[in-house]
């Protein structure tokens, strides 16, 4: 049993910290606002090669494990990162999991930087994938048809609608048409579940970041902030619910490991377990960013202070799949043996 | 990073399995739901002669015999079952104070016992009116002659009317500031002068006040400093803060699984949603006493990771029990020893248990109070 980071990876956290924190500061945000999109950080990234690392070595990449890439998302989190990071690793690993020429030639475009390929995290239904992540700056997204997956081209016209939205992501719906399908049966389905197995993982990830830099935050404000003489951080009313929030981002970023670890090994608990981290980090994040913004009083309510960037995200991120309830509810199935369809 | 158990805790931890399957009898189980003392000599001289009483302790008949991760697995596995070691628990927690403060007579007369599990000690730290601010304590302990005179009541003093001693927190210096005026006694139970009366509690435990009418202690039975009470009391409570309460909650999530499969309700959506929450609360539960462990077993001291594991582990344990006995619906108002209980009446049992879970060896606020501190920086109110 170790929790201890190792030297490299030590290392690597090191080193997005330190570029997100110089090109992704609550500035930066606030201008990619509303369109979510910061290429010249994009640009930053994959020249450092966010792309390439998450892609097995026997298909051009460096091959980083889960862990390595929970590490990296969670950096992205907590700095809110203008950059779909996290949509383009799991589209590109995706994309390296199918023996199908097209596949091989978009995993390609995005190892050259030249494509930025997203997934859709929800199946197709009545040919429009809804709130698409990446979907409004992507060239292209996967999706699942039915039993197919598809590599529908967002270039074209009408293909994508961007969808404004509360996470200011760049979120569109996407209208699917009728590429040829890159997999399709059970084949098709087995790779659709695993790359939402790292989807949910790498999120759940990103919130713990988010909910500990807003849980810092307001920390540093309860220190700071007086009220009838005394910083309001020694009231227990309000030192009390931050002492959850700081229990449950430890609590979550511990089971982000933990499930980054087993999806690692092909354990046998990596579905159920990544499920469990998505929905836990999202309800630690859903109430880590309302104590940010009800603990920064009045302040925390305008636009002008950080908390609602926080507040906004750790909704958005995740509801474009779903609620900690069905998250739950994956887990379920992946723990009692029970079928999708039930 | 590495999640797993090694091989050899893995066997470890299946010895201590086994060592359970065989002394942990189902009458031991009985009697201790029963009474509601968790307590029998013969298991703990059981324990005691596998090496598992202090078993981490530098030892002068020999090495230590558990490091800090199998003492983890041991307590843990203890834990699950409710084996009855409440009074070996307590009483580790003053031996490991009389070794560290107490007087050579005072080591050589207790520790060489208590690794052979043949002595017992209750906790008397809390009275009817102090009990987490601990300083407010008001019993008294007078100089004369060659002892001391005590006078007061303890409350939860838990096994006392079976233990051979109590843990006896005493106010010797009534002018000292509140810290500074405490000292601390390994009371001898058949002394002259103290009453012992039983006080039930909701979880079916015995618990006890101790009353003390001017017993006449000799100064042998101090323990540390005069007017040092309050360092040896702060050794017994960091102690305290490590003991594990996520078996607790594994045992009730295993109750309710173990329930929904044998109801044929388990493939429900809705019901294994339920569940799956709390096996994720039992997961991030045991996460955190793992990191608390963990980081003891490197020499590291956890200041707020210590809190936070009891804090998150009881206020989920107070949580689950409360959902699922509303899952399980109606059925689960049937108690142990009832033939028609569900589950063994685990279910139960366990909503009762939760309660104190929160409150004692800490409650929930001054776990908040200190992670507040230690972790989020913040100001002491």
């Amino acid at each position: 049993m170790d929790f201890s980071l190792d030297d490299e990876q030590q290392a690597l956290v090191a080193s997005f910290a330190d570029l997100l924190s110089k090109r992704s500061s609550p500035a930066h945000v606030r201008q990619a606002e509303p369109t979510g999109f910061e290429p010249a950080l994009w640009r930053a990234l994959g020249e450092v090669g966010v792309v390439e690392m998450a892609v097995p070595a026997e298909r051009g990449g460096w091959g980083a494990g889960p862990i390595d890439l929970a590490l990296v998302a969670e950096q992205v989190g907590a700095s809110a990162a203008p950059a779909p990071v996290i949509e383009a690793q799991v589209a590109a690993r995706l994309l390296a999991s199918l023996d199908d020429p097209a596949a091989s030639a978009a995993l390609d475009a995005m190892l050259g930087g030249e494509q930025l390929e997203t997934k859709a995290v929800r199946p197709v239904v009545d040919g429009v994938a809804e709130l698409v992540p990446a979907g409004a700056v992507a060239d292209a997204a996967v999706v699942l048809d039915g039993d197919r997956l598809r590599l529908v081209s967002l270039a074209a016209s009408g293909a994508r609608c961007p969808v404004a939205n509360l996470a200011a992501a760049p979120l569109a719906d996407v209208t699917v048409g009728d590429a040829a399908p890159l997999a399709s049966g059970p084949a098709a389905l087995v790779a659709f579940e695993a790359a939402l197995d790292d989807w949910l993982l790498l999120t759940g990830a990103a919130l713990v970041g988010l909910a500990g830099r807003a849980h810092r935050t307001t920390c540093e404000y309860a220190r700071e902030r007086r009220t009838w003489n005394a910083p309001i951080g020694s009231y227990q009313g309000v030192a009390h619910p931050l002492a959850d929030d700081a229990t449950a981002v430890d609590g979550a970023r511990l089971l982000v490991h933990e499930a980054a670890w087993e999806l690692g090994r092909h354990g046998r608990r990596g579905r159920e377990l990544a499920a469990m981290a998505f929905a836990f980090a999202s309800e630690t994040a859903r109430k880590a960013t309302y104590d940010a913004v009800h603990f920064h009083g009045g302040v925390g309510f305008t636009l002008e202070a950080d908390p609602q960037l926080y507040y906004r995200r750790a909704r958005g991120w995740p509801r474009v799949w779903g609620a900690p309830q069905d998250a739950y509810g994956r887990a379920a199935r992946a723990r009692y043996h029970t079928s999708e369809a039930s | 990073m590495d999640f797993e158990l090694s091989d050899d805790l893995v066997a470890f931890r299946d010895e201590v399995r086994a060592f359970l399957a065989e002394e942990l009898t189902p009458e031991i189980d009985d009697r201790v739901y029963r009474t509601g003392v968790s307590h029998d000599d013969g298991f703990v001289r059981a324990l005691a002669a596998r090496g598992w009483v202090g078993g981490t302790w530098e030892r002068d008949d020999g090495p230590p015999t558990l490091d800090a991760l199998r003492a983890h697995i041991l307590e843990a596995e203890l834990t699950r079952v409710e084996a009855p070691i409440y009074a070996v628990y307590t009483t580790q927690m003053v031996a490991n104070v009389i070794r560290v403060v107490g007087s050579p007579d005072l080591r050589a007369e207790i520790l060489p016992r208590f690794h052979r599990g043949e002595v017992s000690i209750a906790l008397g730290m809390t009275e009817p009116e102090a009990g987490s601010d601990v300083a407010a304590i008001r019993t008294r302990a007078r100089r004369d002659r060659d002892g001391w005179i005590v006078d007061g009541q303890k409350m939860f003093t838990t096994n006392a009317h079976i233990t051979d001693y109590v843990f006896l927190l005493t106010r010797s210096n009534p002018d000292a500031v509140r810290h500074a005026g405490l000292t601390m006694f390994l009371l001898p139970l058949d002394l002259p002068g103290i009453e012992i009366q039983a006080v039930h509690t909701l979880s079916g435990e015995r618990t006890n006040i101790v009353f003390l009418n001017d017993v006449v202690v000799d100064d042998r039975w101090r323990i540390g400093e005069v007017d040092g009470g309050w360092q040896a009391l702060m050794l017994a409570l960091q102690d305290e803060h490590s003991a594990p309460f996520s078996p607790h909650l594994s045992r009730l999530v295993e109750a309710v699984e173990q329930w929904a499969h044998e109801a044929g309700r388990i493939d429900e959506p809705e019901l294994q949603t339920r569940l799956a929450r709390w096996a994720t609360q039992l997961e991030v539960a045991t996460l955190l006493e793992l990191r608390a462990t963990w980081m003891e077993a490197k020499g590291d001291v956890p200041l707020a990771e210590g809190p936070m594991s009891k804090l998150f582990s009881t206020e989920a344990l107070v949580g689950a029990a409360e959902d699922l006995t509303e899952l399980v619906g109606p059925d689960a108002l049937r108690s142990r020893l009832d033939p028609t209980a569900v589950a063994d009446g685990r279910v139960e049992h366990l909503l009762r248990f939760s309660l104190g879970t929160t409150i004692y060896a800490g409650t929930s606020e001054i776990q908040r109070n200190i992670i507040a501190q230690q972790a989020c920086g913040l100001p002491r109110a």
